[in-house]
C-alpha cells in the first residue's frame, strides 16, 4: 500500500455513523429489557446483558481497527482460505460440540463465553461467493459455474441445519438477492415470490380447495383468451402443473418434513391458537408489548410488558418489543428508518466499487442484513414465522454483534481502498 | 448504466416496500387497535395449566389398581405478592419467617412474574384452613393437582411410578411438550404407556390486575384449551393371584413368580421379591423412599421376572428333549444308561429306559447323552467343526422358544438372557479350542445359560400350547372397550414340530404324579398338573429352587414359573408354591387343612426344614 494514500479520507463515514447510532440504541434497549424497577442496577453492571453487551461493543471497535489495518487485498486473495477454515470449524462443532438446547452449534470458550461459528459463516460465504463471482460471468449460461456457486452458498447452511440451527441456515437464502444483481435470472426471484404467496395461501385454504380454485382460474383464463394463447398452450399447462405440485409439496413439507415445533411456528402466523403455551404465547405477548406502546411509547425504562419474562428472549431475538413498547410508533419508525437508510447506503457503496468482487460483496452484506431485519421484526409483529435469528446491531449477543461488525466493516475496508483498485469488472 | 445496474432499483424497492409494510402494520397495532393496550393494562395474563386426569389402571376383573388422589399446591407469583402481612401469612401456613424469605427468594429466582410452587402437597386440612383466608394475600393461590394413589399394595414393579421430568429430559427433543415440573412415567406401565396415560394438558389464561385480583379470562377464553383425561388401561393381572404370590414370597425371600394364561399370553401374576408398597414412590416422600430402596442390599427395585437371568437348571431338559426329537436323534423310546461317570445324577433311580422315565427322575446322564447326540452329529470329520455346526443348529432351535432374545413384553427393562453359540465359545476358548465335553453342562441348564423367569413361564406356556406361544403382555387394552393389539393374537411357533410335545408332556405329568415334583400335585381338586423341577447349583450359597408347570393338562388355563433363590431343591419351595398358586387361580381359594399348613410353611419359610 502506498503510504501517501490516506484511507481516512475515503472511509464511508455515513455508514459508520449509522452503525454507531444503531449499536448505541441497541445497547440502551438491552438495558431497558433487563431493567428491573425493584432492583435498579447500572447499565454498566457486568452481570447483566447490558454490561456484557458494552464489552462486546468495545471488542467490536478493536475488531474494526484490525479490519482496517489488514491489507485490503487480503480479503480478496484469502477469501477461499477463510471460507475453508469456517467450513472446517462448522464441521468440527457439529461433530465435537456437546448439544446446548438440542443444538450442536456452540463453541464453549468459558462457562459464560461461547461462540456460534454459524454466525461467522455468513461473511466467510459472502467473501467466497464474491470472489467466485468476480471470476465468472453469471449471465453466460454456464451451468457448471452456476452449480459451483450454488454449492458454495449451500454447503454452510446444510451443515448448520445438521447442527439443528435451522433459523441461521435460512439466512443463506438471502444471497439470491445479490446473485440477482449480478445477473441471475429474475425468474428465480419471481418463482420465489410466487412460492411464498402459495405458501401463505396453503395455510389459509385446504390444499384440495386451493388446487381446485387455481385450476378453475387457469382454465377460465385459457378459455377466454384461447386464440391468443393457444400457441403457448404447453407452457401454460406446464405452469399450471408446476403450481399444483407446489401447492401439494408445500403441504407435504409442512406436515411431514418439519418437526412439530417448526410447524407451529409457521401455523401460528394465521392461527394464534396453535401451541398457545409455546410459540403462540410468545407472539401474543410480543404483540401486546409492541401494541401497548401507542404512538409515542411509554418512555425509556417505563415499559411493563418487556420487563421480566412476559416476552421471552427479550434482549436477544425479541429486542424490537422493547423499542415498540417504550418508544411507540415513533421509535419503530426511527429503527426501521435507520435500517432502510443503512441498506440504501450499502447499495450505494456497493455500486461505486470498481471490482465485481467488491460490488458483489456489498450486495451480500445488504442482503444478509435485510433478511435478518425482515424476519426478526416480522416475527415480533406476527408477519413472519418465529425464527430465532437476531436483529443486527440491536440484539444482545457477542457472536451476532461481532459477525455483523466484521461483515459490514470488511465492506468499508474494501471501499476505503476503492480508488486503488484498477477495476476488473 | 447497463441493464444489470438498473436492477439496484428493484432491490431498493424491495427494501423500501418491506419497511413501509412493517410501518403500516405497526401503525395498526400500536395506534389504531386498542385491544393490546387493554391487555397490557390488565397487567398480567396468567396461564393456569389445567392438568389432565391421568389414566387409571385396572386388573383383568376390573379392580382398580392405580387411581388419582388430589393434592393441593400453594402457588406464588412474587411480583404480586408484595404488600402482604408476612407474619400473619406465616402463621396461616405454619412456617417461620426465615423459611418464608427463603421460599420467596427461590420463587423469584425461577421467575418474578410466573407462578411457582410455594408449598407443595398440602394435606386436606391444611388446604381447607389456607383456602378460606387466601383472599388477604394477593399473589398466592391454590393449584389443585393429582398424584397417583394405590388402593392395593401390590404389583409395584410392573405398575412403575411417575416422577418430575428431569432437566436432561427437558432438553431432549423427544420430550417436547413437557414443561418444568411436569410428571411423567419413570418405570413400569407408567412409562411404557405414558402417551396414553398422560392425557392432554389444557391452559386457561386469566387476566390479573396490579393487585393480583383476577379480572376474568383473557380475550373471553379464546386462547384457552381444555384438558383431556388420559386413557384408562385394563391389565391382564389377576389381583387376587398377584397378592397371593406376593404373600407366598414375603418375609425376605428373593425370587420371582410369573403366571401366564397360555391361550392368550396374558400375564396373570408377575411377582418380584423382595417387593415394596407402590405408594412409597408417590407423594412427598418419593425421593427419600427411592434412595432407601435403591440402597437396600436386597435390591427391591430390581424387577427380577424381567431383569434377573439365571441358569434354568433341570427344567431345561424339556427343551433338550424337544430339540433332539426334532433333529431325529431321540425318540420317546430311546434309553440311555444313568452313567455317573459322565455327570452325577441327583439321586439313585430306575434305569431310564425311555424319555418319560428320564424326565420323571430328571436324570442328568441321560440328558448329557441327549445333548451330545444333538451337538455331535458326525457330519464333519473335524470334531471341532462338528461341534460348532451342531451347537449352532441347536442354538437356532432354542432361540425359537424365546430364549436369548427379548420377548418384547410391554414393560421396560427386559433382559435377553444367554444361550451360547459357536462364536460365544470361540471367544472364550479360541476356534477349535472346545468340543462337546467343554460345554456339556448346558445339557442340564447349567453353565453358560441365562434365562429370565418370564422366559421360563413363557416356556411352560409354549409346552402347554403344544408348540407355540403368544407374546406375553400385561396390558390387555387401552380404554375399557379397547381391543388387544393385533400382535398379541399371532401364534409364535417354535422350530420344533408340535407332534413332539405330547411325549414331553406325558413326562411332565409323571414328574408331578410320582417323580421329583410330587409336591406340586393337585389331585385333591382333581386337576392334572404337568411340571418340571429344577435345582440350580449356586456357587455363592444354597441352591436355587425352580419349578415350571401348567394345568390342567388337557385344557391349560395357567402356566407358571417359580424361582426362589437359595431355597434348595426345586421340590422344596418352588413346586409347592406353584401348586398353591395354580390352586388359587383355578378354584379361587386354598382351603383344605394340609394345604393351609403348606401355605403357612411357604409364607414363614418353614419349607427350609423340608430338605433336612
Amino acid at each position: 500500500m502506498r503510504t501517501s494514500y490516506k484511507i481516512s479520507r475515503n472511509i464511508d463515514w455515513v455508514t459508520i455513523g449509522l452503525y454507531g447510532l444503531m449499536v448505541m440504541l441497541g445497547w440502551m434497549n438491552i438495558y431497558a429489557a433487563v431493567y428491573n424497577p425493584e432492583h435498579v442496577t447500572s447499565i454498566f453492571d457486568f452481570t447483566l446483558n447490558s454490561g456484557k453487551q458494552l464489552a462486546w461493543i468495545g471488542t467490536s471497535v478493536v475488531i474494526i481497527v484490525m479490519l482496517f489495518a489488514i491489507d485490503y487485498k487480503a480479503y480478496d486473495s484469502l477469501a477461499y482460505a477463510i471460507y475453508g477454515l469456517v467450513i472446517l470449524v462448522l464441521l468440527g462443532t457439529l461433530l465435537l460440540a456437546s448439544p446446548i438446547k438440542g443444538s450442536r452449534s456452540w463453541l464453549v470458550i468459558t462457562d459464560t463465553v461461547r461462540l456460534q461459528p454459524a454466525e461467522f459463516a455468513k461473511f466467510a460465504t459472502a467473501l467466497a461467493v464474491s470472489k467466485f463471482m468476480s471470476s465468472i460471468n453469471l449471465r453466460q449460461q454456464n451451468w457448471k459455474d452456476q452449480a459451483k456457486l450454488a454449492g458454495m452458498a449451500l454447503l454452510p447452511p446444510i451443515i448448520i441445519i445438521l447442527q439443528n440451527e435451522t433459523g441461521s441456515a435460512l439466512v443463506f437464502g438471502a444471497f439470491t438477492l445479490a446473485f440477482f444483481r449480478e445477473g441471475m435470472s429474475p425468474l428465480i426471484l419471481i418463482i420465489g415470490a410466487v412460492a411464498v404467496f402459495i405458501f401463505i395461501l396453503t395455510l389459509l385454504i385446504p390444499q384440495w380447495y386451493l388446487a381446485g380454485a387455481l385450476t378453475v382460474l387457469m382454465g377460465a383464463y385459457l378459455w377466454l383468451n384461447f386464440h391468443r394463447l393457444k400457441r403457448h398452450l404447453a407452457m401454460y399447462v406446464g405452469i399450471w402443473a408446476a403450481v399444483l405440485i407446489m401447492v401439494f409439496s408445500v403441504t407435504y413439507f409442512i406436515d411431514n418434513v418439519l418437526q412439530e415445533h417448526q410447524q407451529n411456528r409457521i401455523k401460528v402466523l394465521v392461527d394464534p391458537e396453535v401451541d398457545p403455551l409455546g410459540v403462540g404465547w410468545n407472539v401474543t405477548q410480543s404483540k401486546i408489548a409492541i401494541g401497548s406502546g401507542g404512538f409515542f411509547g411509554k418512555g425509556f425504562l417505563e415499559g411493563t410488558q418487556t420487563k421480566f419474562d412476559f416476552v421471552p428472549e427479550q434482549s436477544t431475538d425479541f429486542i424490537f418489543c422493547t423499542v415498540g413498547e417504550e418508544h411507540g410508533w415513533i421509535g419503530s419508525l426511527v429503527i426501521i428508518g435507520l435500517f432502510i437508510a443503512l441498506l440504501m447506503r450499502i447499495v450505494f457503496v456497493a455500486e461505486r466499487q470498481r471490482s465485481v468482487f467488491g460490488r458483489t460483496y456489498g450486495y451480500c452484506v445488504a442482503s444478509i442484513i435485510f433478511f435478518h431485519f425482515l424476519v426478526n421484526v416480522g416475527m415480533t409483529i406476527g408477519l413472519a414465522p418465529v425464527v430465532g435469528i437476531p436483529l443486527p446491531f440491536f440484539s444482545y449477543g457477542g457472536s451476532s454483534l461481532w459477525s455483523f461488525t466484521i461483515l459490514l466493516f470488511i465492506l468499508l475496508a474494501i471501499d476505503a481502498h476503492r480508488k486503488l483498485d484498477l477495476g476488473r469488472g | 448504466m447497463n441493464y444489470l445496474e438498473s436492477r439496484k432499483y428493484v432491490i431498493q424497492a424491495i427494501f423500501i416496500a418491506i419497511g413501509a409494510v412493517y410501518l403500516i402494520k405497526l401503525f395498526y397495532i400500536q395506534v389504531l387497535d386498542d385491544s393490546y393496550k387493554t391487555a397490557a393494562e390488565s397487567n398480567a395474563v396468567r396461564p393456569v395449566i389445567q392438568y389432565p386426569f391421568r389414566g387409571l389402571v385396572y386388573d383383568r376383573h376390573g379392580t382398580l389398581l392405580v387411581e388419582n388422589t388430589p393434592v393441593y399446591d400453594l402457588m406464588v407469583v412474587p411480583k404480586e405478592a408484595k404488600a402482604i402481612d408476612t407474619l400473619k401469612f406465616c402463621q396461616l401456613v405454619g412456617i417461620t419467617l426465615p423459611e418464608y424469605r427463603e421460599k420467596i427468594a427461590a420463587a423469584k429466582k425461577y421467575s418474578y412474574v410466573k407462578p411457582s410452587p410455594f408449598l407443595q402437597r398440602l394435606s386436606n386440612t391444611e388446604f381447607a384452613a389456607i383456602q378460606d383466608n387466601l383472599v388477604d394475600f394477593p399473589g398466592f393461590y391454590i393449584n389443585a393437582r393429582t398424584v397417583r394413589g394405590y388402593p392395593h399394595q401390590s404389583l409395584a414393579h410392573a405398575l412403575g411410578y411417575i416422577g418430575e421430568i428431569s432437566p436432561l429430559q427437558l432438553e431432549d427433543t423427544t420430550y417436547r411438550g413437557y414443561r418444568q415440573g411436569d410428571y411423567l412415567g419413570i418405570s413400569g406401565i407408567e412409562r411404557e404407556y405414558e402417551k396414553f396415560l398422560m392425557g392432554k394438558r389444557g391452559v386457561k389464561y386469566t387476566m390479573v390486575n396490579v393487585r393480583g385480583i383476577e379480572k376474568g379470562s383473557f380475550k373471553d377464553g379464546a386462547y384457552d384449551t381444555l384438558s383431556e383425561a388420559g386413557q384408562n388401561l385394563v391389565t391382564t393381572i389377576d389381583l387376587k393371584l398377584q397378592q397371593y404370590g406376593e404373600l407366598l414370597m414375603s418375609g425376605g425371600k428373593v425370587g420371582s413368580i410369573v403366571a401366564i394364561e397360555p391361550k392368550t399370553g396374558e400375564i396373570l401374576a408377575l411377582v418380584s421379591a423382595p417387593y415394596f408398597d407402590p405408594s412409597m414412590l408417590t407423594g412427598k416422600e418419593l425421593g427419600n423412599n427411592y434412595m432407601k430402596l435403591l440402597n437396600d442390599p436386597t435390591k427391591p427395585l430390581f424387577n427380577r421376572p424381567l431383569m434377573a437371568t439365571y441358569p434354568p437348571g433341570s427344567i431345561f431338559k424339556l427343551a433338550q428333549a424337544l430339540i433332539a426329537m426334532q433333529e431325529g436323534v431321540l425318540t420317546p423310546n430311546t434309553g440311555y444308561p444313568c452313567n455317573w461317570s459322565l455327570v452325577k445324577c441327583s439321586h439313585r433311580h430306575e434305569y431310564p429306559a425311555n424319555l418319560n422315565i428320564a424326565i420323571e427322575n430328571s436324570c442328568n446322564p441321560y440328558f448329557y447323552q441327549v445333548f451330545r447326540s444333538v451337538v455331535n452329529r458326525g457330519k464333519y470329520r473335524n470334531i471341532y467343526e462338528d461341534a460348532r455346526q451342531g451347537l449352532d443348529n441347536w442354538n437356532r432351535h432354542i432361540k425359537s422358544f424365546g430364549f436369548a432374545s427379548h420377548l418384547n413384553i410391554d414393560l421396560p427393562g427386559e433382559k435377553k438372557g444367554l444361550m451360547p453359540n459357536s462364536q460365544f465359545y470361540d471367544r472364550i476358548y479360541k476356534r477349535d479350542g472346545w468340543k462337546f465335553p467343554t460345554i456339556y453342562s448346558v445339557s442340564i441348564g447349567q453353565g453358560e445359560t441365562g434365562v429370565t423367569p418370564l422366559q421360563m413361564a413363557n416356556f411352560a406356556a409354549t409346552i402347554a400350547n403344544r408348540g407355540f406361544y403368544y407374546k406375553p403382555h400385561i396390558v390387555r387394552s387401552v380404554g375399557e372397550k379397547g381391543k388387544p393389539l393385533p400382535e398379541y393374537s399371532v401364534k409364535n411357533y417354535t422350530s420344533v414340530n408340535p407332534r413332539y410335545f405330547p411325549p414331553v408332556i406325558e413326562g411332565m405329568q409323571l414328574v408331578v404324579d410320582k417323580g421329583t415334583g410330587r409336591n406340586a400335585s393337585l389331585k385333591h381338586i382333581g386337576v392334572v398338573v404337568c411340571g418340571k423341577t429344577g435345582t440350580v447349583q449356586n456357587p455363592h450359597g444354597k441352591d436355587h429352587s425352580v419349578f415350571i408347570a401348567f394345568a390342567p393338562k388337557d385344557d391349560p388355563k395357567i402356566a407358571i414359573a417359580v424361582y426362589v433363590e437359595n431355597a434348595g431343591g426345586g421340590a422344596i419351595a418352588a413346586a409347592p408354591m406353584a401348586s398353591l398358586m395354580m390352586e388359587k387361580y383355578l378354584t379361587d381359594t386354598v382351603t383344605t387343612a394340609y394345604r393351609k399348613r403348606w401355605e403357612a410353611d411357604m409364607i414363614s419359610g418353614g419349607f427350609y426344614k423340608w430338605g433336612k
